[in-house]
Protein backbone atom coordinates (compact mmCIF):
# COMPACT_ATOMS: atom_id res chain seq x y z
CA UNK A 1 0.00 0.00 0.00
CA UNK A 2 0.92 3.86 0.37
CA UNK A 3 3.19 5.02 -2.63
CA UNK A 4 4.58 0.98 -3.11
CA UNK A 5 1.60 -0.52 -4.02
CA UNK A 6 1.48 -3.07 -6.69
CA UNK A 7 -1.53 -2.18 -8.30
CA UNK A 8 -2.49 0.38 -10.51
CA UNK A 9 -4.83 2.32 -7.72
CA UNK A 10 -3.16 5.73 -6.05
CA UNK A 11 -3.50 7.42 -2.97
CA UNK A 12 -4.99 11.10 -4.27
CA UNK A 13 -5.61 13.76 -2.09
CA UNK A 14 -7.49 16.34 -3.77
CA UNK A 15 -7.81 20.11 -2.48
CA UNK A 16 -11.10 21.89 -3.35
CA UNK A 17 -14.08 20.63 -4.19
CA UNK A 18 -15.53 22.75 -7.26
CA UNK A 19 -16.88 22.07 -10.60
CA UNK A 20 -13.34 20.97 -10.84
CA UNK A 21 -12.34 19.35 -7.71
CA UNK A 22 -15.55 17.17 -7.95
CA UNK A 23 -15.43 15.44 -11.54
CA UNK A 24 -11.74 14.54 -10.68
CA UNK A 25 -12.98 13.14 -7.41
CA UNK A 26 -15.73 11.01 -8.83
CA UNK A 27 -13.96 9.79 -11.88
CA UNK A 28 -10.76 8.96 -10.16
CA UNK A 29 -13.05 6.96 -7.47
CA UNK A 30 -14.88 5.39 -9.89
CA UNK A 31 -11.81 3.73 -10.89
CA UNK A 32 -10.28 2.29 -8.21
CA UNK A 33 -8.52 4.97 -6.36
CA UNK A 34 -8.59 6.24 -2.84
CA UNK A 35 -9.42 10.07 -2.81
CA UNK A 36 -9.87 12.39 -0.32
CA UNK A 37 -10.78 15.81 -0.99
CA UNK A 38 -10.68 18.38 0.84
CA UNK A 39 -12.84 21.73 0.82
CA UNK A 40 -13.27 24.27 3.46
CA UNK A 41 -17.07 24.61 2.35
CA UNK A 42 -18.37 21.49 3.96
CA UNK A 43 -21.56 21.65 1.47
CA UNK A 44 -19.25 21.95 -1.89
CA UNK A 45 -19.09 17.97 -0.91
CA UNK A 46 -22.77 17.69 -2.86
CA UNK A 47 -21.31 18.70 -6.02
CA UNK A 48 -19.67 14.76 -5.84
CA UNK A 49 -21.48 12.81 -7.38
CA UNK A 50 -23.01 9.06 -5.92
CA UNK A 51 -20.59 6.81 -7.43
CA UNK A 52 -17.93 8.22 -4.98
CA UNK A 53 -17.15 6.02 -2.18
CA UNK A 54 -13.59 8.27 -0.41
CA UNK A 55 -13.04 10.76 2.16
CA UNK A 56 -14.34 14.24 2.62
CA UNK A 57 -12.30 16.73 4.82
CA UNK A 58 -13.74 20.22 5.53
CA UNK A 59 -10.76 22.56 6.36
CA UNK A 60 -8.59 25.09 5.53
CA UNK A 61 -5.68 23.24 3.49
CA UNK A 62 -3.54 26.00 4.02
CA UNK A 63 -3.37 24.45 7.50
CA UNK A 64 -0.39 21.30 7.56
CA UNK A 65 -3.05 19.77 9.82
CA UNK A 66 -5.65 19.53 7.81
CA UNK A 67 -3.27 17.75 5.13
CA UNK A 68 -1.86 15.68 7.00
CA UNK A 69 -6.48 14.91 8.25
CA UNK A 70 -6.18 14.33 4.40
CA UNK A 71 -3.62 11.76 4.72
CA UNK A 72 -1.06 13.74 2.30
CA UNK A 73 1.63 11.92 4.25
CA UNK A 74 0.96 8.94 2.33
CA UNK A 75 -0.91 10.22 -0.87
CA UNK A 76 0.92 9.11 -4.35
CA UNK A 77 -0.53 12.41 -5.66
CA UNK A 78 -1.89 15.61 -5.06
CA UNK A 79 -4.41 17.84 -7.00
CA UNK A 80 -4.77 21.81 -6.21
CA UNK A 81 -8.10 22.38 -8.00
CA UNK A 82 -9.43 25.60 -6.12
CA UNK A 83 -10.53 28.64 -7.80
CA UNK A 84 -7.57 30.39 -6.47
CA UNK A 85 -4.65 30.56 -8.10
CA UNK A 86 -2.18 31.54 -4.44
CA UNK A 87 -3.84 28.66 -2.84
CA UNK A 88 -3.08 26.14 -5.33
CA UNK A 89 0.44 26.97 -5.46
CA UNK A 90 1.18 27.46 -1.94
CA UNK A 91 -0.05 23.64 -1.17
CA UNK A 92 1.38 22.12 -4.02
CA UNK A 93 4.36 23.40 -2.68
CA UNK A 94 4.05 22.44 0.84
CA UNK A 95 2.49 18.98 -0.32
CA UNK A 96 6.00 18.68 -2.92
CA UNK A 97 8.49 19.70 -0.26
CA UNK A 98 7.40 19.11 2.86
CA UNK A 99 5.13 15.84 2.43
CA UNK A 100 7.06 14.89 -0.26
CA UNK A 101 3.78 13.74 -2.60
CA UNK A 102 5.59 12.04 -6.05
CA UNK A 103 2.97 13.91 -8.21
CA UNK A 104 1.64 17.41 -7.75
CA UNK A 105 -0.33 19.18 -9.87
CA UNK A 106 -1.42 22.49 -9.19
CA UNK A 107 -4.61 24.54 -11.50
CA UNK A 108 -2.85 28.20 -12.11
CA UNK A 109 -4.96 31.01 -14.34
CA UNK A 110 -2.64 33.41 -14.53
CA UNK A 111 0.14 32.38 -16.99
CA UNK A 112 2.61 34.75 -15.51
CA UNK A 113 2.94 32.91 -12.49
CA UNK A 114 3.14 29.71 -14.00
CA UNK A 115 7.60 29.90 -14.44
CA UNK A 116 7.93 30.89 -11.12
CA UNK A 117 7.39 27.04 -9.51
CA UNK A 118 8.54 24.63 -11.98
CA UNK A 119 11.87 24.31 -10.52
CA UNK A 120 10.04 22.68 -7.18
CA UNK A 121 8.38 20.02 -10.10
CA UNK A 122 5.49 20.92 -9.53
CA UNK A 123 3.15 20.55 -12.72
CA UNK A 124 0.90 23.35 -13.59
CA UNK A 125 -2.30 23.31 -15.49
CA UNK A 126 -3.12 26.74 -16.57
CA UNK A 127 -7.09 26.44 -18.57
CA UNK A 128 -6.06 29.85 -19.80
CA UNK A 129 -3.34 28.80 -22.03
CA UNK A 130 -5.57 25.47 -22.58
CA UNK A 131 -8.22 26.80 -23.58
CA UNK A 132 -6.42 29.70 -25.73
CA UNK A 133 -4.79 27.39 -27.45
CA UNK A 134 -7.97 25.01 -28.43
CA UNK A 135 -9.38 28.38 -29.48
CA UNK A 136 -6.77 29.35 -31.65
CA UNK A 137 -6.64 25.69 -33.05
CA UNK A 138 -9.93 26.15 -34.23
CA UNK A 139 -9.59 29.17 -35.77
CA UNK A 140 -6.64 28.82 -37.63
CA UNK A 141 -8.03 24.87 -38.71
CA UNK A 142 -10.77 26.63 -40.05
CA UNK A 143 -8.40 29.92 -41.95
CA UNK A 144 -5.67 27.40 -43.30
CA UNK A 145 -7.70 24.34 -44.52
CA UNK A 146 -5.15 21.53 -44.78
CA UNK B 1 16.68 52.44 1.32
CA UNK B 2 12.85 51.42 -0.63
CA UNK B 3 10.23 49.67 1.34
CA UNK B 4 7.20 48.05 -0.76
CA UNK B 5 4.00 47.06 1.80
CA UNK B 6 1.38 44.76 0.67
CA UNK B 7 -2.01 44.49 2.74
CA UNK B 8 -4.74 46.75 3.99
CA UNK B 9 -6.25 48.39 7.06
CA UNK B 10 -4.39 50.39 10.12
CA UNK B 11 -1.23 47.97 9.82
CA UNK B 12 -0.13 49.03 6.73
CA UNK B 13 -1.51 52.85 7.41
CA UNK B 14 1.31 53.00 10.79
CA UNK B 15 4.21 51.20 9.34
CA UNK B 16 3.98 53.56 6.08
CA UNK B 17 3.86 56.40 8.93
CA UNK B 18 6.38 55.13 10.79
CA UNK B 19 8.74 54.47 7.66
CA UNK B 20 7.89 57.93 6.66
CA UNK B 21 9.40 59.36 9.52
CA UNK B 22 12.31 57.22 9.72
CA UNK B 23 13.43 58.79 6.12
CA UNK B 24 12.58 55.11 4.38
CA UNK B 25 11.32 55.41 1.27
CA UNK B 26 7.98 53.42 1.23
CA UNK B 27 5.34 52.48 -1.46
CA UNK B 28 1.95 50.66 -0.39
CA UNK B 29 0.18 48.18 -2.77
CA UNK B 30 -3.52 47.10 -1.25
CA UNK B 31 -6.47 45.77 -3.18
CA UNK B 32 -9.26 47.72 -2.65
CA UNK B 33 -9.08 51.40 -4.88
CA UNK B 34 -11.12 53.42 -2.29
CA UNK B 35 -8.70 51.96 0.43
CA UNK B 36 -6.05 53.06 -1.82
CA UNK B 37 -7.64 56.72 -2.03
CA UNK B 38 -8.00 57.04 1.71
CA UNK B 39 -4.57 56.19 2.29
CA UNK B 40 -3.14 58.34 -0.20
CA UNK B 41 -4.87 61.38 0.94
CA UNK B 42 -3.92 60.29 4.78
CA UNK B 43 0.01 59.69 4.21
CA UNK B 44 2.54 61.42 1.57
CA UNK B 45 3.67 57.65 0.89
CA UNK B 46 2.75 56.73 -3.00
CA UNK B 47 -0.05 54.05 -3.08
CA UNK B 48 -0.85 51.88 -5.39
CA UNK B 49 -4.36 49.90 -5.81
CA UNK B 50 -3.96 46.18 -7.14
CA UNK B 51 -3.58 42.64 -6.70
CA UNK B 52 0.05 42.37 -4.90
CA UNK B 53 0.32 38.51 -6.03
CA UNK B 54 -0.05 39.69 -9.32
CA UNK B 55 3.84 40.11 -10.82
CA UNK B 56 2.67 42.65 -13.08
CA UNK B 57 1.27 44.50 -9.94
CA UNK B 58 4.54 44.19 -8.02
CA UNK B 59 6.76 45.59 -11.03
CA UNK B 60 4.38 48.66 -11.36
CA UNK B 61 5.45 49.34 -7.92
CA UNK B 62 9.17 49.12 -8.61
CA UNK B 63 10.10 45.63 -7.05
CA UNK B 64 13.29 45.67 -9.03
CA UNK B 65 14.63 48.25 -6.95
CA UNK B 66 13.30 47.66 -3.81
CA UNK B 67 15.06 46.80 -1.01
CA UNK B 68 12.89 44.62 0.85
CA UNK B 69 9.00 43.86 0.73
CA UNK B 70 6.70 43.35 3.21
CA UNK B 71 3.52 41.06 2.98
CA UNK B 72 0.61 41.77 5.57
CA UNK B 73 -2.36 40.16 3.76
CA UNK B 74 -4.74 38.24 5.40
CA UNK B 75 -4.40 34.91 4.26
CA UNK B 76 -0.95 32.79 4.41
CA UNK B 77 -0.81 32.00 0.46
CA UNK B 78 -1.26 35.41 -0.51
CA UNK B 79 1.79 36.55 1.76
CA UNK B 80 3.99 33.91 0.12
CA UNK B 81 2.62 34.59 -2.86
CA UNK B 82 3.99 37.98 -2.80
CA UNK B 83 7.32 37.00 -1.23
CA UNK B 84 8.13 34.67 -3.77
CA UNK B 85 6.86 36.47 -6.62
CA UNK B 86 9.18 39.57 -5.14
CA UNK B 87 12.28 37.38 -3.95
CA UNK B 88 12.26 35.14 -7.65
CA UNK B 89 11.35 37.11 -9.93
CA UNK B 90 12.26 40.90 -8.88
CA UNK B 91 14.99 39.55 -6.45
CA UNK B 92 14.36 41.84 -3.63
CA UNK B 93 17.16 41.27 -1.40
CA UNK B 94 14.55 40.82 2.23
CA UNK B 95 11.02 39.56 1.71
CA UNK B 96 8.92 39.76 5.27
CA UNK B 97 5.81 38.00 5.59
CA UNK B 98 2.87 37.49 8.41
CA UNK B 99 1.65 34.30 9.02
CA UNK B 100 -1.33 33.15 10.47
CA UNK B 101 -0.81 29.42 11.23
CA UNK B 102 2.36 29.22 13.41
CA UNK B 103 2.93 25.93 11.58
CA UNK B 104 3.73 27.68 7.88
CA UNK B 105 6.56 29.43 9.88
CA UNK B 106 9.13 26.77 8.76
CA UNK B 107 7.34 26.85 5.56
CA UNK B 108 7.58 30.05 4.74
CA UNK B 109 11.16 30.00 5.54
CA UNK B 110 12.11 26.76 3.45
CA UNK B 111 9.97 28.61 0.58
CA UNK B 112 12.84 31.49 0.11
CA UNK B 113 11.18 33.49 2.53
CA UNK B 114 13.30 36.12 4.73
CA UNK B 115 11.64 36.34 7.66
CA UNK B 116 7.96 34.56 8.43
CA UNK B 117 6.57 36.44 11.49
CA UNK B 118 3.26 34.71 13.58
CA UNK B 119 1.32 37.19 15.79
CA UNK B 120 -0.44 33.72 16.99
CA UNK B 121 2.81 32.66 18.01
CA UNK B 122 3.99 35.88 19.80
CA UNK B 123 1.01 35.79 21.66
CA UNK B 124 0.80 32.57 22.56
CA UNK B 125 4.05 32.00 23.83
CA UNK B 126 3.78 35.07 26.24
CA UNK B 127 1.15 33.73 27.44
CA UNK B 128 1.62 30.08 27.55
CA UNK B 129 4.53 30.89 29.86
CA UNK B 130 2.80 31.84 32.41
CA UNK B 131 -0.48 30.42 32.15
CA UNK B 132 -2.72 31.89 34.75
CA UNK B 133 -1.17 34.80 35.50
CA UNK B 134 -3.26 37.33 33.56
CA UNK B 135 -2.13 40.12 34.81
CA UNK B 136 0.98 39.86 34.60
CA UNK B 137 1.21 43.23 32.40
CA UNK B 138 5.01 43.27 31.01
CA UNK B 139 7.49 40.30 30.07
CA UNK B 140 11.07 40.90 29.09
CA UNK B 141 13.58 38.62 28.75
CA UNK B 142 17.41 38.57 28.95
CA UNK B 143 20.14 36.26 29.28
CA UNK B 144 18.56 34.43 26.14
CA UNK B 145 15.14 34.01 28.38
CA UNK B 146 16.59 32.53 31.39
CA UNK B 147 16.01 35.82 33.62
CA UNK B 148 12.36 37.59 33.09
CA UNK B 149 11.17 41.21 34.15
CA UNK B 150 7.65 40.75 34.76
CA UNK B 151 5.57 43.53 36.38
CA UNK B 152 1.64 43.28 37.24
CA UNK B 153 -0.62 44.97 39.97
CA UNK B 154 -1.40 43.72 43.36
CA UNK B 155 -5.03 42.77 43.88
CA UNK B 156 -6.41 42.92 47.49
CA UNK B 157 -7.07 39.26 47.78
CA UNK B 158 -3.21 38.57 47.15
CA UNK B 159 -1.45 36.87 49.67
CA UNK B 160 1.05 39.50 49.67
CA UNK B 161 -0.77 42.83 50.27
CA UNK B 162 -0.36 44.14 54.16
CA UNK B 163 2.92 42.21 53.77
CA UNK B 164 6.42 43.30 54.21
CA UNK B 165 8.70 42.50 51.80
CA UNK B 166 10.87 40.79 54.15
CA UNK B 167 8.18 38.43 55.32
CA UNK B 168 7.12 37.35 51.71
CA UNK B 169 8.72 34.00 50.99
CA UNK B 170 10.05 34.31 47.75
CA UNK B 171 12.07 31.41 45.65
CA UNK B 172 15.99 32.21 45.98
CA UNK B 173 16.26 33.40 42.54
CA UNK B 174 13.46 36.24 42.52
CA UNK B 175 13.51 39.12 43.95
CA UNK B 176 11.05 42.45 43.62
CA UNK B 177 12.97 44.76 42.03
CA UNK B 178 10.69 47.67 42.74
CA UNK B 179 7.18 48.86 43.55
CA UNK B 180 5.32 51.88 41.77
CA UNK B 181 2.93 53.35 44.11
CA UNK B 182 0.75 56.60 43.13
CA UNK B 183 3.41 56.91 39.93
CA UNK B 184 6.49 57.01 41.87
CA UNK B 185 9.00 54.04 42.53
CA UNK B 186 10.23 52.73 45.78
CA UNK B 187 13.60 50.62 46.44
CA UNK B 188 11.93 47.90 48.33
CA UNK B 189 13.48 47.31 51.65
CA UNK B 190 12.88 44.49 54.01
CA UNK B 191 10.73 46.76 55.79
CA UNK B 192 8.32 48.22 53.16
CA UNK B 193 4.89 46.95 53.33
CA UNK B 194 3.92 45.78 49.87
CA UNK B 195 -0.03 47.14 49.54
CA UNK B 196 -3.24 46.31 47.69
CA UNK B 197 -2.86 48.55 43.75
CA UNK B 198 0.68 48.27 43.70
CA UNK B 199 2.70 47.79 40.71
CA UNK B 200 5.52 45.51 41.56
CA UNK B 201 8.40 44.46 39.16
CA UNK B 202 9.37 40.77 39.56
CA UNK B 203 12.92 39.63 38.55
CA UNK B 204 13.17 35.95 38.26
CA UNK B 205 14.96 33.22 36.61
CA UNK B 206 12.70 31.03 34.74
CA UNK B 207 12.26 28.38 36.89
CA UNK B 208 11.19 30.07 39.94
CA UNK B 209 8.95 32.81 38.35
CA UNK B 210 5.86 30.87 38.83
CA UNK B 211 6.47 30.25 42.20
CA UNK B 212 7.63 34.41 42.97
CA UNK B 213 4.18 35.22 41.53
CA UNK B 214 2.65 32.97 43.04
CA UNK B 215 3.78 33.87 46.74
CA UNK B 216 3.07 37.03 45.70
CA UNK B 217 -0.37 37.27 43.58
CA UNK B 218 -1.63 34.01 44.57
CA UNK B 219 -3.77 31.94 42.19
CA UNK B 220 -5.06 34.19 39.67
CA UNK B 221 -7.02 31.92 38.21
CA UNK B 222 -10.05 31.68 40.07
Amino acid sequence: MNRRNTDNSQDVVIVGCGRLGAMLASRLSRSGNRVVVIDKDGTAFALIDAGFSGFQVTGDAVEQDVLREAGLEKADCLLATTEKDTLNLMVAQVAKIIFEVPKVLARVYDPKREGLYLKHGIEIISPTSLTGEKFLHLILDEQVPS
Amino acid sequence: MKVILVGRGKIVYYLARQFSKKRIEALIVTPDAAEAEALARRLSVPVLAGDGTDPKVLQEAGAYRADAVLALLANDEDNLAVCQIAGRMYQVPRTIALVNDPENEEIFQRLDVSVAISATRILSTLLGEHAGFEEVAKIVSLAEGNVSVSEFILRDSAPAAGKTVKAVELPDEALIGGIVRNGKVLIPKGGTKLLAGDRLVVIATRESLDDALRSLAGDLET
